[in-house]
């Protein structure tokens, strides 16, 4: 029953039209704002498309000709005042493996420590949950300097493989915590009828558990997949060999190329980088939403 | 007989989890027991690009302490931080308040959400090179064509005003982590408390006064403290857009420790700056947990 008070006053009573828009006006405001403000973060993001595909800009952010000019470096290599860049493809090669093993390595480690923190007895776990938690919030990236010592000391240093460690296990306690939450909310009445019909933990925990939480672990996919691809700091420290380069790297070394690289060349090559992401947010707007509040930090 | 008996009970209590944990327990034991001791181990060191260990007491501090750099770093580190951590709080408040509460349609404050998660979900890269451009010192950028427009000559924007740059980029990004989880937040308000002060005619402003804001209190603070850790450690943007220049006019204490770590290759000093660091983030992430880990109730284990 939704008995309304203003709905029959409005019916009955017809406002002042001054009224009217006094009640409108936080409204108008509101809107305001928010269009005030969200307007130059849309202009930046289609100027960074528009010029990738023209060779001239008016007033600076004006596309006036339609030109495939800057896409040049998708077949052949860049040439900044006599210096050759590597393959754009190597570039992206080497990102995709980055970000793929990482992928890989951070769900099949996560879903195992997810498993055992959320399902498991055993001595010490509510310590290993504390600690889990306060490793997330711990910042890593503090510790860059032991972590290189410690690379270098594995012979890891300037290889991918050394870096994706890192990267996995400065993520690890995030995805295993995330990943712990899921498996919380598979009903284990579910797992009893598996174990009474005969199967072992692990055939239980493969045959039912593991599709229960099936979006769970695709959502750390994809999350793990893209802060991968993002990524820039590890390998800009970790990484200096020209084979190893990443589409990171490509870029940031475009950017701070001391010969006057054109916006042109630097935004397409920005909107080759981004095209996972910007896919991601076509196809997943609103599980983002979800899983970014959901970030389960006891909010 | 038995003996396989208790041998399977005993891998069953004991095996699966040890199994289970094991490649998780390995890399964080490597990647933030191991660097957390040796950092501080480095940090009484002399260790330069020879990666020799040298070990020299609290020198590494004290020239730290007299560092000619230091006042101007610290000051730097403290207008960052302030500064950036306003942008977050108040206008992620703004936009997690416009987004749910002045628009009730989910769709359209759902897209403006979207819109501002873009330079969270870009690329560190690609966001800086935005940046770049905005405040490019030629008259292609933002800033200098609206100045040509005007009529007034290009200003190099970033050797000007190095603090602002930094604030504004890093002020975004973080902005979004805040209207995330005010929204959340603002959401979890239950709706008849909105319809009650509406029928008790109280005006916009007294419902974000006394519902809206009370329901906030500990986000507020979860996001702030947050924000502050992960503030006073990270530097990635501020690498990218400035590098800490003109001078040291836009380093910040963790960028410092960066570059005298892998600029100069006095990796001693830098751990030691970077102990400061930690020292500092080991007293902010035991204050979130006393104020926030005691309120994840957790369940036991679910099967013996």
């Amino acid at each position: 029953m939704d008995i309304s008070y203003r709905g029959e006053v409005r019916s009955q009573v017809s406002f002042p039209k001054a009224l009217k828009w006094k009640k409108r006006m936080p409204y108008i405001v509101a809107y305001g704002v928010l269009f005030i403000t969200t307007l130059p973060v849309i202009l930046m993001y289609l100027w960074l498309l528009l010029n990738s595909f023209s060779s001239q800009m008016k007033y600076g952010f004006i596309p006036v000709n339609f030109t495939l000019d800057n896409w040049r470096f998708l077949w052949t290599n860049v040439e900044i005042a006599g210096s050759v860049y590597p393959s754009i493809w190597l570039a992206t090669w080497n990102s995709l493996v980055f970000a793929g093993v990482l992928t890989i390595l951070e769900v099949i480690i996560g879903v195992m420590a997810g498993f055992a923190l959320s399902r498991l007895r055993f001595p010490g776990r509510h310590g290993l949950l504390k600690i889990t938690l306060i490793l997330h919030a711990f910042p890593s990236i503090a510790l860059l300097i032991a972590v290189f010592y410690i690379l270098n000391f594995l012979g890891l240093f300037d290889t991918l493989w050394g870096v994706v460690l890192v990267k996995t296990a400065l993520q690890i306690p995030l995805t295993a915590w995330i990943i712990k939450g899921f498996f919380d909310d598979v009903p284990w009445d579910v797992e009893w009828a598996g174990l009474i019909d005969g199967c072992n933990r692990f055939k239980v925990w493969y045959s039912i558990v593991l599709p229960l939480v099936k979006p769970g672990i695709a959502a750390v996919c994809i999350f793990s997949f893209l802060s991968g691809w993002s990524e820039f700091l590890l390998l800009y420290t970790f990484i200096i060999s020209d084979s190893n380069i990443t589409l990171a790297t490509y870029l940031q070394k475009l950017l701070s190329d001391p010969n006057l690289v054109p916006y042109g060349l630097l935004t397409a090559v920005s909107v080759f980088y981004m095209l996972p992401v910007i896919v991601f947010f076509i196809l997943t707007q609103k599980s983002l939403m979800h899983m970014h509040a959901g970030g389960g930090k006891g909010v | 007989m038995e003996k396989t008996q208790r041998f399977s009970l005993y891998l069953r209590k004991w095996g699966l989890p040890a199994f289970m944990l094991s490649p998780f327990m390995i890399l964080v034991t490597v990647f933030y027991f191991l660097p957390v001791i040796l950092i501080v181990v480095l940090s009484f060191t002399s260790m330069g690009s020879a990666m020799r260990w040298d070990f020299i007491g609290f020198q590494n501090y004290r020239f730290l302490f007299e560092d000619p750099n230091l006042p101007t770093i610290l000051t730097n580190t403290l207008i960052y931080v302030s500064f950036t951590l306003g942008i977050n709080v108040l206008f992620g408040l703004t936009l997690a308040l416009l987004t749910t509460y002045f628009i009730q349609k989910e769709s359209i404050g759902l897209f403006f959400r979207t819109i501002w998660m873009l330079p969270r979900m870009s690329p560190p890269v690609v966001y800086v090179l935005l940046w770049l451009w905005f405040f490019d010192p030629s008259s292609y950028g933002v800033l200098n064509s609206i100045r040509e427009l005007m009529g007034l000559p290009p200003t190099m924007w970033l050797v000007n005003q190095p603090m602002t740059a930094v604030i504004l980029a890093n002020g975004l990004i973080g902005a979004s982590f805040g209207m995330i989880i005010f929204s959340a937040a603002i959401k979890s308000i239950p709706q008849d408390l909105f319809k009650a002060a509406k029928v008790d005619g109280a005006g916009h402003w007294s419902i974000i006064k006394d519902i809206i804001l009370p329901a906030l209190r500990w986000p507020i603070m979860f996001v702030t403290i947050w924000q502050l850790l992960s503030l006073l450690t990270s530097y990635e943007y501020i690498l990218l857009l400035t590098n800490g220049g003109p001078g040291f006019d836009s380093t910040v204490l963790a960028l410092y420790s960066y570059h005298k770590a892998f600029q100069f290759f006095e990796f001693g000093y830098g751990a030691a700056v970077s102990v400061v660091l930690v020292a500092v983030a080991i007293v902010l992430t035991v204050m979130l947990w006393k104020l926030f880990g005691m309120q994840k109730i957790e369940r036991g284990a679910r099967i013996d």
